[in-house]
């Protein structure tokens, strides 16, 4: 049962087949019996679990169910929960309890899902390895000696190890994709603005989207069916109206245009990796579809131009954790300097403070201009490169991340190359487009994601796409040895 | 050597809206502290802001009656640093793109020519909350329940030449935002304050010199003393040789000095940029029309139609048109008194605005309103009364005997206008001073008041003064 998708474990719920406090237990068991090693969850909400499941099977058998009413899920700590702490984290907010809930979980609770905890992640959603949190590396059920990717890397951790069927992820830069390619997952990037940041702890506000972590997209689509729409509590949720994202999954893709960009494919690549996406996207040709080769001529300042404005706004955006109001205090502050010096220089970790100098720095006077202001123009350049390419292709393929996951440690203590992890995920983040992972294979012994890009609020579509791959191949159901 | 003042003002109204220009909290003045702050205000990890609507359209008023420009799109930005009243770390602002660019202003110092001032920009941003030192030893106190109350920033251009002229400018915009029912004005509770930017420079020289700025004035008093203080004192650093540093300065009204809050070097980098929480304010033409359709008349409009339809002196127009409930006031009493609007004025502007100086009272305190004015002028009007015994009258109303015509009654103050009843008064008065009625009719004019006075002694003041005067004239002739 541990393995099923949420598709089935819907149908299951439904038929009477098992019960949601049974699939409960059944994954709180499981998380009692592997997070120790794999450190994938920050809290874990068994009373709360307990009560929603048994709220759920009354729903069930009254027969007003939504589809993942029932459905146990985790959620990454970066969602506000009214009454669980959420700590994004960080030791910044160890002790944070917060007095609201998140629209997009307050989602999945009005959904009749059942929450089983808060996923670890990189501290303030930095980091590409889940090595930033306060809580400790979370480990990759693929090699435990690997990371999972990130920073939404408690999540994908736990959806690969059969801990949590599902879970909820946020992408700034790569946060979902990345993970979920090197966990074997898929994982999805809507469209900016399709998901409320309402009660998303914010990290680059531009850039922030929160999304699901599936074994699939037929799952994945379940659980945008229930993100996705506009809330009026965030001025940037897009007021349009939400498709049934499970309608489409099944239409034919022959004649699908897929458009390669050259760029994607060059120096850095890994080689096993390569052969994957390769392979991938003959997968593709074989289903009815058509390759081009295509150019997205700004993709190597994609990089650059994030680690100026992610930096930026979350410079500002940590600003409210001051020590005076919630969060970590120092012990007995001499004056407001030392309150807020000492206070925000314990609670936040090393990546954090680098990119808050670093966005301090760009936004300062004298600097803004060479760098803020010009990197607002090179993304503009960048969304204009992926619009011409949108005339010419329905989706952009490539490889998710240039290698599989890499050893704990390896790049920690070098942030450039931790940062050209995420070298092809971080320029859709700059257009504001969606884009899925999807598992295509392995690269000795370690999955291997292909990224589906679309174009803008183009989700039923990608899914559709993914979906028809994930019929014809079942990378995407591979589970670990040990979690089997 | 001869100095030109040179002033900008930078006022900030409070806007009147219920609630907050971020958040649902209210904005509503002296609620205990904190409890009028949401998660959204306190800054809470997660939340965002989402404009309120009506805080844009009250900027847009303004900005139409000043004669700006209302942008078609104008940017929220946020302004960084750190203060335990600024709860995410930075105030929602609006630097490179404000709502209301451009504009002018007429003001006129009494006595003095009238001037325009220009005015550079309006724009929207939230207020901070509230240190509180005192009540807390060793420590601070912060209310967040001014946290988000809506401001509307207006910047002057460096046109005030005197401290007079800033206050002028000051009381004219006070006046104008409470016309247009965007704030209420209330500068003790810090609804309308303002920044003072002042510099001096050689008569005749065009560069502007260096300036300071004077911190968070909250009456025209202050402002006032404020900048006479900053001027004395800068022309003081540069003749004694020195040089005026550019800094911030704080008001200090106990001692009626300035002093240095901060120094250029020491001044903020406020590392603003485009808010990405919230999208830029996109107005349309059509709702610019239809907020211009909403302007009521402005003072300066009133004033105007005050001199050349109700016959009243510009400076009668100018003191009734100083406040919009004023004005008001004025137009309901004099359309009940029907005739002489300028008796009117004198009535409002003298009596009335004495009565209720005295008592410390606003015009909307009143116990006297338009109403029982008018309705006692109308009896002036119609000489049921004179208009000494209406003082009277005016003291009952106020006391709360009622209304005009009830306390006539009442009281038997009805103005005597039998010119037989008269007579026989004025008869009976020539037959017991017959030594004063020799006196005068030798010469002695001054007399003549002698006589009336004592008409008026005998009829309780009832008489119709005119008729004792006609009928006095006769008689002793």
């Amino acid at each position: 049962m541990h393995t099923k998708t949420i598709s089935q474990l819907s149908a299951a719920l439904r038929s009477g087949e098992v019960s949601s406090v049974e699939l409960t237990t059944l994954f709180l068991e499981r998380i009692k019996q592997h997070n120790p090693a794999l450190n994938c969850f920050i809290s874990v909400t068994e009373a709360q679990a307990f009560a929603a499941a048994a709220a759920a099977d009354l729903r069930l058998k009254a027969g007003n169910a939504a589809p993942l009413t029932g459905v146990p899920i985790a959620h990454k700590d970066i969602f506000c929960t009214e009454g669980v702490k959420t700590t994004c984290a960080s030791k910044m907010l160890d002790n944070f309890i917060a007095p609201y809930e998140s629209t997009c979980t307050a989602k999945f609770r009005d959904a009749g899902a059942v929450m089983l905890g808060k996923t670890n992640m990189d501290e303030f959603a930095m980091g590409s390895s889940n090595e930033t949190s306060y809580y400790g590396a979370v480990k990759n059920p693929w090699d435990q000696a690997r990371v999972p990717g990130g920073s939404s890397g408690g999540s994908v951790s736990a959806v690969a190890a059969r801990l949590a069927p599902a879970a909820t992820g946020t992408d700034t830069g790569g946060s979902i994709r990345q993970p979920a390619a090197l966990c074997g997952l898929t994982g999805l990037k809507p469209t900016y603005g399709r998901v409320s940041r309402y009660g998303m702890v914010a990290f680059a506000s531009s850039l922030d989207q929160a999304g699901p972590i599936t074994y699939s997209a037929e799952d994945a689509a379940l659980m945008m069916n229930v993100m996705a729409g506009f809330d009026e509590r965030d001025s940037t949720s897009v007021e349009r109206d939400v498709p049934d994202y499970s309608a489409n999954l099944d239409n034919g893709i022959e004649g699908l245009k897929i458009g390669l960009p050259k760029e994607y494919f060059g120096e850095g690549l890994d080689d096993g990796v390569a052969r994957v996406i390769d392979a991938a996207v003959k997968e593709y040709e074989a289903l009815g579809a058509v390759v081009k080769e295509i150019s997205l001529p700004n993709t190597a300042l994609a990089v650059p131009t994030y680690y100026v404005v992610a930096p930026a706004e979350c410079s500002t955006n940590l600003s409210r954790f001051d020590g005076v109001r919630f969060g970590h205090r120092c012990d007995d502050p001499q004056d407001l300097f030392d309150l807020y010096t000492r206070s925000r220089g314990e609670g936040f970790g090393a990546e954090v403070k680098r990119r808050i100098m670093i966005g301090t720095y760009v936004l300062s006077a004298g600097y803004y201009d060479a760098y803020y202001l010009k990197a607002q123009k090179i993304r503009r350049l960048i969304s204009e490169d992926f619009r011409a390419a949108f005339e010419e292709v329905d989706v952009i393929m490539g490889p998710t991340a240039p290698s599989t996951a890499f050893k704990l440690g390896e790049k920690a203590d070098d942030p450039v190359t931790m940062y050209l992890s995420d070298i092809y995920t971080i320029a859709v983040n700059m257009a504001g487009l969606p884009a899925a992972s999807i598992p295509a294979g392995f690269a000795d012994g370690l999955p291997v994601g292909l990224q589906v890009i679309g174009n803008y609020f183009d989700e039923s579509h990608l899914l559709n796409v993914a979906h028809k791959y994930q019929q014809a191949t079942d990378w995407h159901l591979q589970v670990p040895k040990e979690f089997q | 050597m001869e100095w030109e003042i040179v002033i900008g003002l930078e006022i900030h109204a409070q806007l009147a809206t219920k609630s907050k220009i971020f958040s649902g909290a209210s904005t509503a003045y002296g609620a205990a502290p904190n409890t009028q702050a949401c998660a959204v205000d306190l800054g809470m990890p997660g939340v965002l802001p989402v404009l309120n609507k009506e805080a844009v359209r009250m900027a847009a008023k303004f900005g139409l009656a000043v004669g700006s420009r209302v942008s078609n799109r104008s940017v929220f930005a946020r302004k960084n640093y750190f203060y335990p009243d600024l709860p995410k770390g930075y105030q929602i602002s609006q630097f490179e793109l404000p709502v209301v660019e451009g504009g002018r202003l007429e003001i006129q110092v009494e006595g003095e020519e009238a001037r325009v001032i220009g005015i550079t920009r309006a724009h929207l941003e939230e207020d901070a909350g509230k240190s509180l030192h005192e009540d807390f030893h060793g420590s601070t106190g912060v209310d967040l329940n001014r946290a988000g109350t809506p401001l509307l920033e207006i910047v002057s251009e460096p046109d005030i030449r005197s401290a007079k002229e800033a206050v002028a400018y000051m009381k004219k915009i006070h006046s104008l935002v409470q016309y247009l029912e965007i704030c209420d004005g209330n500068m003790q509770e810090g609804s309308f304050r303002c920044d003072a930017n002042v510099s001096i420079r050689p008569m005749g020289q065009e560069k502007l010199g260096t300036r300071s700025e004077i911190k968070n004035l909250n009456s025209f008093r202050f402002v006032e003393r404020a900048i006479n203080f900053e001027v004395e004192r800068q022309i003081d650093v540069i003749e004694g040789g020195g040089a005026v540093v550019q800094e911030t300065r704080l008001y200090d009204s106990d001692k009626d000095e300035t002093r240095s809050m901060r120094s250029k070097e020491e001044a903020f980098d406020y590392r603003y940029f485009p808010d990405p929480d919230l999208l830029p304010i996109e107005i349309d033409e059509a709702y610019i029309e239809a907020v211009r359709g909403t302007l009521p008349e402005l003072p300066d409009e009133k004033k105007a139609r005050f001199i050349s339809e109700l016959g009243l002196a510009e400076y009668e127009a100018g003191v009734l048109t100083a406040s919009r409930e004023l004005a008001d006031y004025f137009e309901a009493a004099a359309k009940i008194a029907g005739e002489d609007a300028k008796r009117t004025a004198n009535w409002v502007m003298g009596d009335l605005l004495g009565a209720l100086n005295k008592e410390g009272k606003e015009i909307a305190d009143s116990p006297v309103s338009a109403e029982l004015l008018g309705g006692m002028l109308q009896r002036i009007n119609d000489s049921t009364i004179s208009g000494k015994i209406a003082k009277q009258v005016f003291e009952c109303m106020w006391n709360g005997e009622g209304g005009a015509d009830s306390v006539i009654e009442a009281k038997g103050l009805k103005q005597v206008t039998d010119s037989g009843a008269i007579e026989k008064i004025i008869d009976e008065i020539i037959a017991s001073n017959p030594g004063q009625v020799e006196q005068y009719r030798s010469g002695k004019d001054k007399l003549f008041g002698f006589f009336v006075g004592q008409v008026m002694k005998a009829t309780q003041g009832k008489a119709n003064p005119a008729q004792v005067n006609e009928l006095l004239k006769q008689k002793l002739a």
